[in-house]
């Protein structure tokens, strides 16, 4: 085995040397490299060593190692509990800022207080009551606004620290007798407010990543593994690809498999989002995190740790979560740019209003610009939607693969439906069976009429032996039913089956005459015939799934026109397509040519050509799929289908389709309500701020209000997207 | 005359602001280790194309602006703990620039693919 990974704390190449003597004598490496350029090693080792070996090795000789694994704590504990010590701190810097505040604010107006000891107003009081707010609340606006300009870059902060050292500093010279007023309420209830606000806001945000969390926490801890004849518990990260593990009922199965022994039923709604459980016996998959309900059964691991669907979808969910959704691309070209025009634009207000009006007038316009841009605002409009909105459709099992495509989902105007297996089970099963003449034919084993069982009968016993597709239909139908012995069986191409039971020679296949009513329903008509005798016919159909109907109507409502594609003929995709109500049919296409199928379908020449959807079942149908503006792959998991589609349902319901579009409509309504927000209240506060309103209607902006009002933009942005975790979809 | 001098050095702090933040000219640079301290240092790293490059960031700023980490073209996100390296590996299919940023957009860098 070759591990690779960084390694920390290395200044000079003879470090490099040190970590690999060390490496290379650890028990179970057979080689060890350590590139002091890179920082990287490279660990040749066998099965005994863990990533956990390898960090505390390189810990010993004073370095560190950075290897996934090697640490109980996984990125996402980390974070939590940063989050946590982060919102401790904030509700003690907020509540004592918040206590002094108020002091510095009522001693600031004792004409509005006047029930306010007279001591408070005093500027040396204010000044000792609001120097720890400026400085010690607010000492992390500081720090960050420091950095920021050592990069030549500046952010939220350097707007924050500006504008309150500016009112702060101005009051300190007051005290000195330069200046002739003192705003340390307004530095003090700006901090305040502010932090109060990145409190909200941090609990807030901590819920947009929620859906992944839960995923996380949907593993098995434990599993029940047979090792050497003896069943042990074993932590989940114990097992390993090939063990065979024991399900008991009510019990998580802990990784993906195969049953190898036993049934049960089994519920996958936590992964697919299929409602009822589902029955599986041996040679079944089962998936990791889904829990078994009734039975107890034994199955094959076949994938483990990073390799099962759970992971997969976790990674898929992370991965969209990081994407970027082409309507974000504006508020990013504008946040770039931001936080420096708005230091042009305060200083400019300030030398506007100092040539036209008062010098309090200038200084506190300033800071009400400084303090009501709200950049944040615009940073979390789309990304905080798009975390809510793809973690809400895993939780339905609806992977979507990025913003992308949950953004263009909304648009989509045609959707095309593969038949087999999509809008139907995929599997032909036994519709009717008739006898053709009742009463006149005679029963192979006695005087009886023939039946419909003995129709199904003797065609069942005849196709045990066959390969046909449509052998399986029938024999499932006549599962439980005691089969015939047949001698002299003989497949004939293209005519069908013979074979002679009972002394009495049957032959089943293609029918002499045609059967139009069944036929026109999309059926295929099997007749069976002993010698010149048509006795009866079974007729198999591939049936449409209970929720087609339903889909194809909703869609129908939502303005979206549905297609139905199929290798088909004609008359068959009619048939099933007037079932589901679809009028627009696709007939007689190749697997090959549906993706030119589809593209046809985008109107050469139309400015504006729609937004065209692929549904399919994701293994057959990947250029299709990819082809489309959106590609549906549906009841599938396989990383061919996650690739080539945007969206991936788990289940086989086909109200997911709806389901997926209704999430990417809920979610764009969110996003764009977001930016308008967020636009709406930068591009109309700052001009606020800078006294537009003044020469109209008397009024200015008080940078107290601005600091509330830029909180509350952040958080009702993050609130707003908070709403798609209970949007009906 | 202060309106004079107050307009004056108005503008003059108007046009150092624009020089400060507007005017600044990074080359690329080839380093793989990222100091996430009020922005990222390098802003701009050049990387190969086609070929697997691990980059370390390690944020030593306690602003929680930086903590979360975004290169949307390659649907990268990361947790930046306070003092704690981590490594982004990226493969680069195609050659292009590719900004990341941090969680609240405030913070940029860039991917020069060459």
């Amino acid at each position: 085995m070759k591990t690779s990974f960084p390694i920390v704390g290395m200044h000079c190449a003879s470090c490099a040397r040190l970590i690999e003597k060390k490496l290379t004598r650890t028990p179970g490496v057979t080689a060890a490299a350590v590139n002091y350029g890179s920082e990287e090693a490279s660990v040749e080792h066998d099965d005994t060593v863990t990533p956990k070996t390898l960090s505390d090795a390189v810990a010993d000789v004073g370095y560190k190692a950075i290897i996934e694994g090697n640490n109980s704590k996984t990125p996402n504990d980390i974070k939590e509990e940063a989050k946590k010590a982060e919102l401790t701190d904030l509700q003690k810097k907020v509540t004592v800022s918040a206590a002094l505040s108020i002091m510095v604010f009522f001693g600031s107006f004792p004409e509005w207080f006047p029930f306010v000891p007279k001591i408070l107003s005093d500027p040396m009081v204010l000044l000792f009551l609001a120097t720890p707010v400026q400085f010690w609340a607010g000492w992390r606006f500081y720090q960050a606004t420091w950095s920021s300009l050592k990069n030549r870059s500046a952010g939220m902060d350097t707007l924050i620290s500006i504008g309150t050292t500016a009112a702060y500093g101005y009051s300190l010279l007051f005290l000195f007798h330069v200046t002739n007023a003192m705003y340390f309420d307004t530095g003090a209830v700006i901090i305040t407010l502010i932090l109060l606000g990145r409190y909200f806001e941090a609990r807030a945000k901590a819920h947009t990543g929620d859906a992944i969390k839960k995923l996380l926490n949907l593993s098995a801890k434990t599993a029940r593994v047979l090792r050497n004849g003896k069943e042990l518990d074993i932590p989940i990260d114990q097992v390993r690809v090939g063990d065979t593990l024991r399900v008991r009922p009510g019990e998580k199965i802990p990784v993906d498999g195969k049953i190898t022994d036993g049934f049960s039923s089994i519920d996958e709604s936590m992964v697919t989002g299929e409602s009822l459980p589902v029955d599986k016996k041996r040679g079944d998959a089962v998936i990791g995190a889904t829990i078994n309900t009734t039975g107890t059964f034994l199955f094959l691991a076949t994938s483990v740790g990073g390799d099962t669907m759970l992971s997969r979808i976790v990674k898929m969910v992370a991965e969209a979560q990081s994407s970027r959704a082409p309507i974000q691309r504006l508020a990013d070209t504008v946040s770039g740019y931001f936080v420096p025009i708005v230091l042009m634009l305060a200083v400019a207000t300030f030398v506007l209003w100092f040539d036209i009006g008062t010098f309090a007038q200038a200084f506190t316009n300033m800071i009400a610009v400084l303090i009501i841009a709200c950049p944040c605002a615009l940073g979390l409009a789309t990304p905080t939607a798009i975390m809510v909105g793809t973690g809400r459709g895993a939780e339905h099992g609806i992977l979507i693969k990025d913003a992308e495509s949950l953004e263009i989902a909304n648009k989509i105007k045609v959707i095309v439906f593969d038949k087999t297996g999509t809008l139907t089970n995929g599997k032909p099963t036994v519709t009717d069976i008739e006898t053709v003449v009742p009463g006149l034919t005679r029963d192979p084993r006695g005087s009886r009429h023939v039946s419909r069982d003995d129709i199904l009968s003797i065609a069942a016993s005849l196709e045990k032996g066959s390969e046909h597709s449509l052998a399986a239909a029938i024999l499932a139908k006549a599962a439980g039913q005691k089969l015939l012995h047949v001698t002299g069986f003989k497949a004939i191409p293209g005519v069908g089956i013979s074979g002679t039971i009972n002394k009495k020679h049957y032959t089943f296949g293609k029918p002499k005459k045609s059967y139009h009513n069944l036929e026109n329903q999309g059926k295929t008509v099997m007749e069976l015939t002993q010698g010149s005798k048509t006795l009866g016919i079974i007729a198999v159909a591939d049936t449409l799934k209970d929720q087609a109907k339903d889909m194809v109507s909703t869609l129908s409502r939502m303005g979206i026109a549905v297609w139905m594609v199929t290798g088909d003929n004609p008359r068959t995709a009619a048939a099933i397509a007037g079932q589901a109500g679809i009028t627009n049919v696709l007939a007689g296409v190749l697997p090959d040519q549906k993706a030119d199928k589809i593209k046809s379908l985008r109107s050469p020449g139309s400015l504006r050509p729609p937004i065209i959807s692929f549904v399919g079942d994701g293994i057959n149908d990947a250029p299709a799929l990819a082809s489309a503006d959106v590609g549906i792959a549906m009841g599938t998991g396989t990383d061919v289908a996650i690739e080539s589609a945007g969206i991936t349902l788990l289940n086989t319901n086909l109200m997911s389709v709806v389901s997926a579009i209704k999430l990417s409509r809920a979610s764009l309504s969110v996003i764009k309500q977001n930016l308008f927000w967020a636009f709406g209240y930068n591009v109309i506060l700052i001009p606020v701020a800078m006294g537009v309103l003044y020469p109209i209607m008397g009024i200015f902006l008080n940078p107290a209000i601005a600091a509330f009002a830029m909180a509350a933009s952040s958080i009702s942005v993050v609130g707003n997207s908070l709403r798609l975790k209970t949007a009906r979809i | 005359m202060d309106k004079l001098l107050v307009t004056v050095f108005g503008l003059g702090a108007i046009g150092f602001i624009y020089w400060f933040f507007f005017g600044k000219n990074e080359e690329a640079s080839t380093q793989t280790h990222v100091l996430v301290n009020g922005g990222y240092m390098p802003s701009t790293i050049k990387i190969p194309v086609g070929k697997s490059t691990t980059l370390m960031f390690t944020r030593t700023d306690a602003n929680t602006c930086l903590e979360d980490f975004y290169i949307p073209d390659f649907k990268i996100k990361k947790y930046f703990p306070m003092n704690t390296p981590v490594t982004v590996t990226l493969l680069p299919p195609t050659r292009g620039t590719f900004g990341f940023h941090c969680g609240m957009n405030m913070f940029h860098g860039k991917i020069e693919v060459v």
